[in-house]
């Protein structure tokens, strides 16, 4: 194993290779997380140095998609802090229903489990049929994972447990059916949805929205992509458009923060300024 | 072309300690010691239940002297302050000087993970960290600690015979067994804190000098 300094160096130029030849920016993402990500990545991959790795990843397109496994983070539950999926229905949503169409940009949807829970909560307040929610990720793999709605039956309890404390209305097995080892849930829910691939880091706006959902993203963003991103949602917001965060996650040490006020500090929901004063 | 930056020279150096099982006794005997206007930063990763909601800043702040409160993602770490990490997230340092949170998969079966710590503040902040390991029934921690050492920083671990777990700084102490004497120190609960007061600490040199 090299020195650390090496070990860095060798990181920025291998990220700096990927940008280059794939169009993917992971130069501005945590350095500590990139760092281990990439240190496990060497590892799968049987090579003793970032350069190595750097060769294989610019030869071989196959190991990038495979590098990408590990560069972006794969997993999630439904319902998620159900805290925050409870302030969404009782105090979000009743506003959305003054709207006579919704979006709802659900960014860095990874392998889908959020916007499920958006799908499922927004059919519940009757709300779904006049939604469309984009589902973004840069991950062309975890994309597909969304869009085919399968996912693992030993996680189904703990997504019932979610969805039962953030103020489920039905039954959570009412959404979907039971094969071998999978819980496959209603396509029904994703009629509404677009799943897209979109990099916060590289790509601009494309919709206007009335709410992004941006859950445990950003933590992996330094300042900069973070102040970037924020601006990104800043203008894909409506005037008075909502912006929910992970449970952990503010706005408060950014500078876009001026363009929000805080709706509810203990859920991470901020909300667009009106008209500039 | 931008590679990753050498440790910021104007943060304030760093003190991280890491534990489990008995962690909060062990806790309340050495973080009073630490002194009013600290010229470091302490940065403290424990152990506990997933679902628990962190009320370490509210257990300690009043026993504590300097102010207490939970490390949050992007924030700058200053001097004179001792954080907490919350449970559920990793707890890191990065190089601008700040902390970052993330929600990877557990380490040793630990988020926070103690190694991830440690490892982080090592390659971040080099010979200006102090990492000490306590009390705890796994071995998270001692693979950072060798970081932290290999670095140029130094590491204290908590004598295992005062300890109400031994397998944690007993790990801590075989992961060092190639570390120089002047990095590596063994110390009951009071020959810690005891250092931790002392502005002329040897072992602590290195987070008292600007």
């Amino acid at each position: 194993m090299r020195d650390s300094e090496t070990f860095d160096i060798e990181i920025g130029l291998l990220l700096e290779g990927i940008y280059q030849k794939y169009r993917s920016d992971f130069r501005d993402y945590t350095k500590s997380s990139i760092r281990r990500r990439l240190a496990l990545a060497i590892e799968h991959f049987g090579c003793s140095t970032a350069s190595e790795l750097q060769a294989r990843v610019l030869g071989e397109p196959e190991a990038y998609d495979q590098l990408l496994r590990f560069l972006t983070v794969p997993t999630s539950e439904m319902f998620r802090d159900p805290d925050y999926f409870r302030a969404i229905r009782e105090e979000i949503v009743p506003i959305l229903m003054t709207y006579p169409s919704v979006k709802i940009w659900i960014a860095g949807c990874s392998t889908g489990e959020e916007v499920y829970s958006f799908a499922i909560l927004l059919k519940e307040e009757g709300l779904l049929q006049r939604t469309i929610l984009y589902a973004t990720d840069i991950n062309p793999l975890s994309l597909r994972k969304a869009e085919a709605g399968i996912f693992a039956l030993d996680q189904v309890a703990l997504f019932t447990k979610n969805y039962q404390k953030a103020g489920g209305k039905a039954a959570f097995s009412d959404y979907y059916d039971v094969t071998l080892n999978a819980a496959v849930f209603d396509p029904a829910l994703r009629e509404n949805i677009v799943f897209a691939d979109h990099s916060l880091a590289t790509d601009s706006v494309f919709a206007e929205v009335q709410l992004v959902s941006c859950r445990n993203v950003l933590i992996y963003f330094n300042r900069e992509l973070q102040t970037r991103v924020f601006r990104l949602f800043y203008d894909a917001l409506s005037l008075r458009g909502f912006l929910g965060l992970g449970a952990k996650e503010t706005i408060r040490f950014s500078p876009m923060a001026s363009g929000f006020d805080t709706f509810s500090e203990r859920a991470r929901i901020y909300r667009k300024k009106g008209a500039a004063a | 072309l931008n590679p990753f930056e050498i440790p910021v020279k104007n943060a304030p150096s760093l003190l991280v300690i890491g534990c489990s099982a008995g962690g909060m006794d062990a806790l309340l005997k050495i973080l009073p010691a630490l002194p009013r206007e600290m010229p470091f930063a302490t940065a403290v990763v424990i152990h506990l239940p997933p679902d628990s909601d962190s009320m370490l800043a509210r257990i300690f702040g009043p026993k504590v002297r300097a102010p207490a409160k939970e490390a949050e993602d992007k924030e700058e770490i200053r001097a004179n302050t001792i954080y907490f990490a919350v449970p559920s997230y990793h707890l890191a340092v990065e190089p601008e000087g700040c902390f970052s949170l993330s929600v990877d998969d557990p380490v040793n079966f630990s988020r926070p993970s103690i190694d991830v710590f440690f490892e982080s503040a090592a390659a971040a902040y080099g010979s200006r960290v102090v990492g000490i390991l306590l009390t705890g029934a796994n071995s998270d921690g001692a693979e950072g600690l060798r970081a932290i050492v290999k670095n140029g920083g130094r590491a204290i671990v908590q004598d295992p015979k005062t300890a109400e777990n031994s397998a944690m700084p007993e790990a801590g102490i075989r992961a060092l067994t190639d570390a120089p004497d002047h990095a590596r120190f063994i110390l009951p609960l009071e020959g810690i804190a005891k250092q931790l007061q002392d502005p002329r600490s040897l072992i602590m040199e290195n987070l008292w000098k600007r």
